[in-house]
């Protein structure tokens, strides 16, 4: 994979052999360390909630150990608890989320970059960018008025009929539950695949798309087969970003999602995430255990979202050997 | 450009240093139950004594007990008494105690939605618990129909509702379901979070009166506020008594009044299933917790001052906005323990 | 015309017309919202509303002046404290850096963007709350602006990596230092996207409301300076839609309106204003 480092200067002898001083003088070796301490400052951030998070989380970990991650009962009454049916939750529902934003902000994104006049582009970015501004509660109060109404009269009694077959679609059908939650985590990270898709794309240089089309393809193809696979580190960059927001989602997804730590495979029932149940339960914790369990759950979280970054990265490295453009992890 | 980055700058520092209000302000956090009512109190308070600013957020019953045990507010509101094990760990941290001041009065209630039924219904306790236990799972099951003679309820399933997030209002439900249902006690008992047997979770009263509203042959327990407000059918409960009892302002705090005789000087007791004819089964007191010993006097003396006040004319502005006022018995209790804050 | 080129152009324009389709989906769920709140928030909307503070529940002529001006101070802190890190740092990376080190602060980046936003609030409250005992406008701008920093980091290293390794050589053979390169050549080159992830981490804290319950607390009175409890658009929404009177769900609608209209106006002036410096002409 060609990643194209940036650091021209430790090309060459000459470069390398001026000595500290020299650098510092010239001012880059200021702005290097400067710079370096913002970077690291993001990682210390980090590693400090990481470490806040641990020590608060010592009671359910001394007793529950392992056990956390397999057990399934919540119970606060009897200082019960187990992460599966939130982890279980939260991967669905992010799933789900990336699913159905995925395509659609990726092709939207080709729209506004490629075949939309830069006016027209422009604007709608603007209002695109809106989308990102909503208050999750809105965004939960119109789950509950308005989607959750159409899921339980429309969508979801339609996916029975013709998809039924699938366990992925039966059973009781009220409205809340996975689907539901995923679908409205979808609108609310959509923004954030639009946004940054559409810039990347539009700063793919021109000569790329025109030795395209010169060579006879079609628009299409001059931008699915070559801009895009340019743009390819961005957009994946963009997903990125919109994973997380999926992960970390609290209060949209409480609404709609039924809050049951039950594990089904209908994407009609209902569940519960990590970060619905900390919204919850996290102010009105009775117990030191309740509330220590409920920031474990917040470790749990930073856990998945540690390794579904990785699998990610991986996936990337794994089918770009041919490395095309600016694709780097 | 940097200059005016600059300029810009220094204004908004010294903005910040100037602006400064001559104003007392005290803070308090808690209980979103009564947030209507105390938002209306010390708006009225604050216009009949302008240079005090008392500012009221609802951020829960937890949240108000957890923030006045650090000390980042200096008074707190919880639906839900302080447990022993919290009251210690105030103690612990200030060397003194935290004081309980009931201010006024909710109730649950039991609120449905069957398509074809407008009738009142009545639930007895065993209805209850066996609805919320999952044990009955139709609304034409003998527990509920026995009660309900003349109405006919349709053989569908019922979709039980109950909150997701820790409330007082849960806490309430849970507790008088413990007093009723050993089993209940047994299998998920009293709290601001249970493991509930069944039943979708939704967030907030407001929430679970929406959800019932719009999903068929739901049932679930909401404040009765929500379903006043909201217009929603509900139904009548069967108090110690044997009475079916509407839950309305003179049933709640007539449930007060019952258990006024056997109250605990701190004001920390249940009066879910209090005795009395007319008392309504499922009620609640809100709790003011003020801190026993304040290191500032001015701010002691507001506090004492806005208390008095409550428990006074502020009772007057329960009624319009459907809270039920405290009974006399207890206000005159909560005066003399008012003394005890110094 | 061959049948092979009749399927490649087809497939061509129908692609692309699915393109427009997404789109129109994704524009017309933010109209819709908007429609929402304007239908049901737009009778709110007031000069009261801009001018007074809130009143109880069943009395007119409340408004949320106070929350409008608190999220306008948390919202200038989180800036002032997210931006400056997520692009500094976002410039190491990009610049500077070898591949290990920018992995592990990538991969940091990243993990702190998937923290659900009210343990943000919690970490906040315990480094910038806890030790003082009181809730503060402080701390509300730093739990926002931690927020703002993953986002900020990540974008603007994607943007300032997608330009052209040929502006930077040109400039090194120019005789340019490493420190000139990146302000006078590469920043402004990269200026578009890195504006649009400032924006767009802007847009995102502007919305919040977990992190702000802890930390900034709310207020229903002026907050003066910068160390009191001050009162936030996002949480008068979250306090008000949740309860039973209509009057309050009006008004919380109107809250939401007027928190999208001064976004899409902060968006508009920072775009005309900001968008100097040379570009990159546009593909």
């Amino acid at each position: 994979m060609a990643t194209t480092t940036t650091t021209v200067p430790s090309a060459g002898p000459i470069a390398g052999s001026r000595s500290f001083l020299a650098r510092l003088r010239e001012g880059d070796e200021i702005a290097r360390m400067i710079t370096f301490l913002f970077a690291a400052s993001v990682v210390l951030v980090t590693v400090l909630l990481v470490f806040e998070l641990w020590r608060d989380s010592v009671l359910p970990r001394h007793k529950f150990g392992f056990n956390f991650f397999r057990t399934s009962v919540w119970d606060p009454v009897f200082d019960q608890f187990g992460a599966l049916p939130f982890i279980y939750g939260t991967l669905l529902t992010a799933t789900i989320s990336l699913v159905i934003a995925v395509p659609l902000g990726i092709g939207a994104a080709i729209f506004l970059a490629e075949l939309a006049p830069a006016r027209i582009s422009d604007t709608l970015e603007f209002f695109i960018d809106l989308l990102a501004a909503v208050p999750s509660v809105i965004y939960g109060i119109l789950g509950v008025f308005i989607v959750i109404p159409l899921m339980r009269d429309y969508i979801q009694p339609g996916l029975k009929k013709s998809l039924g077959f699938l366990p992925l679609f039966q059973g009781p059908a009220y409205g809340f539950g996975f689907l539901t939650a995923g679908a409205v985590l979808a609108i609310m990270i959509i923004p954030y695949i639009i946004s940054v898709s559409r810039e990347v794309l539009l700063s793919v240089p021109r000569d790329q798309r025109e030795a395209a089309l010169s060579l006879g393809s079609t628009r299409w193809e001059a931008t699915w087969k070559v801009v895009v696979p340019f743009a390819r580190g961005g957009i994946l960059g963009s997903i990125f970003l919109a994973l997380a927001r999926a992960l970390g989602e609290t209060i949209a997804v409480t609404m709609v999602i039924g809050n049951q730590p039950i594990i089904r495979a209908s994407l009609f029932s209902s569940g519960y995430s990590i970060a619905a149940i900390i919204a919850n339960e996290l102010t009105e914790a009775t117990s030191n255990l309740h509330y220590q369990s409920l920031i474990e759950l917040g470790l749990v979280l930073f856990l998945l979202t540690f390794v579904l970054n990785g699998l990610a990265r991986l996936l990337i490295v794994a089918t770009s050997q041919r490395g095309a453009g600016m694709g780097h992890a | 450009m940097k200059r005016l980055a600059g300029l810009l700058l220094v204004v908004l520092a010294v903005a910040g240093v100037l602006w400064a209000d001559s104003a007392l302000s005290i803070n308090g956090a808690g209980a979103t139950f009564p947030y209507p009512m105390y938002s209306k109190w010390f708006d009225e308070y604050h216009k009949k004594n302008t240079n005090l600013q008392i500012n009221y957020q609802s951020i829960g019953s937890g949240g108000g007990i957890k923030q006045i045990t650090e000390g980042t507010v200096d008074f707190g509101a919880t639906d839900g008494p302080m447990n022993d094990e919290q009251l210690k760990a105030y103690s612990d941290k200030h060397g003194s105690g935290i004081l309980h001041f009931p201010t006024v009065l909710g109730a649950d209630v039991p609120a449905y939605n069957i398509p074809g039924v407008s009738a009142e219904l009545n639930f007895t306790p065993e209805a209850l618990a066996g609805i919320f236990l999952g044990k009955i799972t139709k609304w034409n099951d003998p527990a509920i129909a026995g009660a309900n003679k003349g109405v006919s309820l349709p053989a569908n399933d019922i979709v039980v509702v109950h909150r997701s997030d820790g409330s007082g209002t849960t806490y309430i439900w849970t507790d008088y379901l413990s007093k009723i249902s050993d089993e209940w006690k047994a299998k998920v008992g009293k709290g601001t979070s249970v493991n509930w047997p069944v039943g979708l979770g939704a967030k907030g009263n407001e929430v679970v009166a929406g959800t019932i509203k719009n999903t068929p042959n739901s049932f679930g327990y909401v404040e009765l506020i929500y379903v006043i407000q909201n217009q929603m059918a509900y139904g009548r409960v069967r108090n110690s008594s044997g009475a079916f009892i509407k839950a309305n302002l003179a049933s709640v705090t007539a449930a007060a009044a019952g258990a006024a005789k056997n109250m605990p000087d701190d004001f920390r007791v249940s009066i879910t299933d209090a005795p009395g004819k007319t008392a309504y089964p499922i009620s609640s007191f809100t709790w003011l917790l003020v801190p026993a010993k304040f290191s500032d006097a001015t701010k002691r003396d507001a506090i004492k001052g806005f208390v008095k006040w409550m428990l006074a004319d502020g009772q007057n502005y329960t009624e319009a906005l459907s809270y039920a006022k405290l009974p006399q018995e207890v206000v005159t209790k909560e005066l003399k323990a008012l003394n005890n804050v110094q | 015309m061959s049948p092979r080129l009749r399927w490649r152009k087809f497939v061509s324009g129908f692609m692309l017309t699915m393109t427009g389709v997404c789109a129109l989906v994704s524009v017309s769920m933010l109209f819709f919202i908007l429609g929402y709140l304007v239908y049901h928030g737009g009778t709110s909307i007031s000069w009261n509303f801009f001018t007074k503070l809130p009143t109880p529940v069943g009395e007119t002529g409340g408004g949320m002046a106070n929350a409008i001006v608190g999220s306008g101070k948390l919202l200038l802190l989180a800036t002032i404290f997210g931006v400056p890190i997520g692009f500094l740092g976002a410039i190491y990376l990009a610049e500077f850096s070898g591949g290990t080190t920018a992995f592990i602060v990538r991969y940091a980046a990243d993990l702190l963007n998937g923290v659900p936003s009210i343990v943000i609030g919690i970490f906040a409250y315990s480094l910038v709350v806890l030790p003082f005992k009181h809730f503060s406008t402080l701390a509300g701008g730093f739990a926002l602006g931690l927020i703002m920093i993953p986002i900020t980091l990540r974008s603007t290293e994607e943007f300032l990596r997608a330009v052209p390794n040929a502006l930077r050589e040109a400039s090194m053979a120019l005789g340019a230092s490493k420190t000139k390169t990146i302000a006078s050549v590469i920043v402004p080159a990269a200026y578009r996207g890195i504006l649009t992830a400032i924006l767009l981490a802007f847009a995102r804290v502007a919305g919040e409301t977990a992190p702000l319950l802890f930390t900034a607390f709310g207020n229903s009175f002026w907050s003066a300076g910068w160390n009191q409890p001050t009162a936030s658009l996002p949480a008068m929404i979250y306090t008000y839609a949740l309860t039973p009177y209509d009057d309050w769900h009006r008004q919380a609608w109107a809250a939401g309106l007027v928190l999208l209209g001064l976004i899409l106006i902060i968006n508009i002036v920072a775009r005309a204003i900001l968008s100097r410096g040379i570009a990159v002409p546009r593909s």
